[in-house]
């Protein structure tokens, strides 16, 4: 078994902006085993996962992928890629394995294994879990999985662990392209799969796999070199003008998580507590101590997205500082007329966003007197159909634009941006953010493996 | 005692969703005397924190310092989960500029 294993992280969200080519050659150039990247989030809110739908453009994913793909084939390292299509849908594998196929065709790319891990998880495997009284536990304040959450979901990924992936690489895979899966496992696989322990395995990839956000001073997209050793992590930036230290990368581990000691990931926990961070060289930190505990039920989350409707967005403008004093009263007076026709709760909603006030903060803004020269209002509407939502959102800013109000402008009281309504995309909330056991790492994510590319025509 | 704020203090003060229903704000300071003094003035507690967003103490579900980051984290619980309808802040990444304003107890640190 070697001592050192490294990866190279080129990108913290695949296609999301895309990734830095300058600090990637660089990362190239240091020859690492393995190239890997997390395609998919939660993040940018349910809607990908509920619309089917990436986050990001087309050019852009192809980009990313293109320039992995070639540097992969190029080193003849192997390429991880997890959460096809930032959603994880089985769709989004499918997308991305096409675009790998179209890379390898216009590359003329000699053949390369590619292994995708779909998941298998449908709702009548939900359904008897429940009615067999397994509980399928709620995150974050949701309450356990009900039929009800089921039936109200249209789409649900199980977010996969280390495992499917190191088996898709002792298969032999040049490029695996996984559903959603955990963050740092894209790493892990690939770390585990080396022969690497799990206490170093899934800490690596909890540094890795946000990429730059490891190192100081902020940049984002920019690769991050990851050696792994049998006791220890390194993490190196790339980037001429980053350096990953101990500050920088202890900082990141508590980065966008509630607890910073401890994680957990399919399987088992990460276990920080007895982290040591130091300086290793001018730009990578080292970083010992890290544990993982196996738990004794294996637990995949489950992400899932339902529809709540269509929306509708009206933006305007109140200059008239009298007009501003008094938003308030007109915001009540609006109120009023919306109730005549639409009873507001789950299925008829407006928001009234006040950038000028607290349109960032909402409820939570502290600065109560501030009083800005202008108001922006973004007026947004959601209902069952979008011709509700049009009329409501007009309702709603029309309201707004007679509010009667004592004012010196008797001509209108908000400057339209636009007359136009905005038509919003359909609104999804979250209907599954649970953990549920399943049997074994395996059973949910079955393994496809095919050859892409030219053969390699007989010299003449 | 002279007072400074705490944006001429910390290195990163920032704000991130972690999870769907909470939002996660750290304050990271660059020298781990800076850290302490902050930390043995008592100017940010799970307390003062409430009292600055105007919420009731239950709704922080974690208030913590982690020494190995130099850095002081709590976590608020969102009233609607993160991307949902009425959302103003997809990320929960522009929350914490309340922050810089609060005063600590303690001298500027030397001009560098």
């Amino acid at each position: 078994m070697r001592d050192e294993f490294k990866i190279l992280c080129p990108t913290g969200h695949l296609s999301y902006t895309r990734l830095e080519k300058g600090s990637m050659g660089l990362g190239l150039r240091r020859r690492p085993d393995a190239i890997c990247a997390d395609a998919g989030s939660c993040d940018p809110g349910p809607f990908p996962l509920g619309a089917d739908e990436s986050a990001s453009p087309e050019e852009w994913q192809y980009h990313d992928l293109e320039q992995m793909l070639l540097a992969s084939r190029r080193l003849d390292v192997p390429m991880v890629v997890g959460s096809a299509n930032d959603n994880g849908n089985n769709s989004g594998v499918d997308k991305f394995v096409r675009m790998i196929r179209h890379i390898a065709r216009e590359h003329q790319l000699p053949p390369f294994k590619l292994a995708s891990v779909r998941h298998s998880l449908d709702k009548q495997y939900l359904l008897r879990e429940l009615s067999a009284d397994r509980r399928i536990a709620g995150l974050g304040g949701f309450a356990d999985l009900t039929e009800a959450d089921v039936a109200a979901t249209v789409n649900f990924v199980p977010v996969m662990g280390a495992e499917p992936i190191a088996r898709a690489m002792s298969m032999g895979a040049d490029v695996v392209i996984t559903s959603r899966t955990s963050d740092c496992c894209v790493f892990a696989g690939p770390i585990l799969n080396a022969g690497f322990s799990k206490d170093v395995a899934y800490f690596a990839g909890k540094l890795l796999e946000c990429a730059s956000f490891c190192a100081e001073p902020y940049m984002a997209k920019e690769s991050v070199l990851g050696t792994i050793e049998r006791d220890a992590v390194r993490v190196e930036a790339m980037h001429p003008k980053q350096r990953c230290t101990p500050s920088s990368v202890a900082g990141h581990a508590m980065y966008e998580r509630e607890d910073p000691e401890f994680e957990e990931v399919a399987g088992g926990c990460i276990d920080m507590t007895r982290c040591a961070y130091a300086q290793y060289d001018e730009k990578t930190t080292r970083v010992t101590g890290s544990r993982y505990i196996q738990r004794p039920e294996y637990r995949v989350k489950l992400e899932g997205a339902g529809k709540v409707g269509e929306r509708c967005y009206i933006i305007a403008g109140i200059r008239d500082p009298e007009n501003i004093k008094r938003v308030d009263a007109a915001l009540a007076w609006a109120e009023g007329m919306i109730q005549e026709q639409f009873p507001l709760g789950d299925k008829y909603q407006v928001y009234f966003h006040i950038y000028g006030r607290n349109g960032v903060m909402g409820s939570l803004e502290t600065l109560r007197n501030a009083v800005s020269h202008e108001l922006c209002l973004a007026v947004e509407a959601i209902a069952p159909t979008l011709a509700q939502a049009e009329t409501l959102v007009k309702l709603a800013a029309r309201s707004l634009f007679y509010a009667r109000i004592e004012t010196k402008g008797t001509a209108g009281g908000a400057a339209y941006l636009t007359e136009d309504v905005l038509t919003g995309k359909s609104v999804y909330r979250w209907t599954m953010n649970h953990v549920m056991a399943i049997p074994d790492p395996y059973c949910l994510f079955p393994i496809t493996v095919e050859t892409v590319g030219a053969a390699v025509p007989a010299t003449v | 005692m002279a007072t400074t704020r705490l944006r001429d203090l910390a290195k990163t003060i920032r704000s991130k969703n972690a999870g769907v229903n909470a939002v996660t704000f750290d304050i990271i300071f660059a020298q781990r005397e800076t850290y302490e003094l902050v930390k043995a003035s008592n100017a940010i507690t799970r307390s003062s924190i409430a009292d600055l967003f105007n919420i009731p103490e239950s709704r922080i579900t974690t208030f913590i310092t982690f020494d190995p980051a130099l850095a002081i984290k709590f976590t608020i619980r969102r009233l609607a989960p993160a991307g949902g309808p009425g959302d103003s802040d997809i990320f929960g990444c522009q929350q914490y500029a309340p922050l810089f304003d609060i005063e600590v107890p303690m001298p500027s640190p030397a001009a560098a």
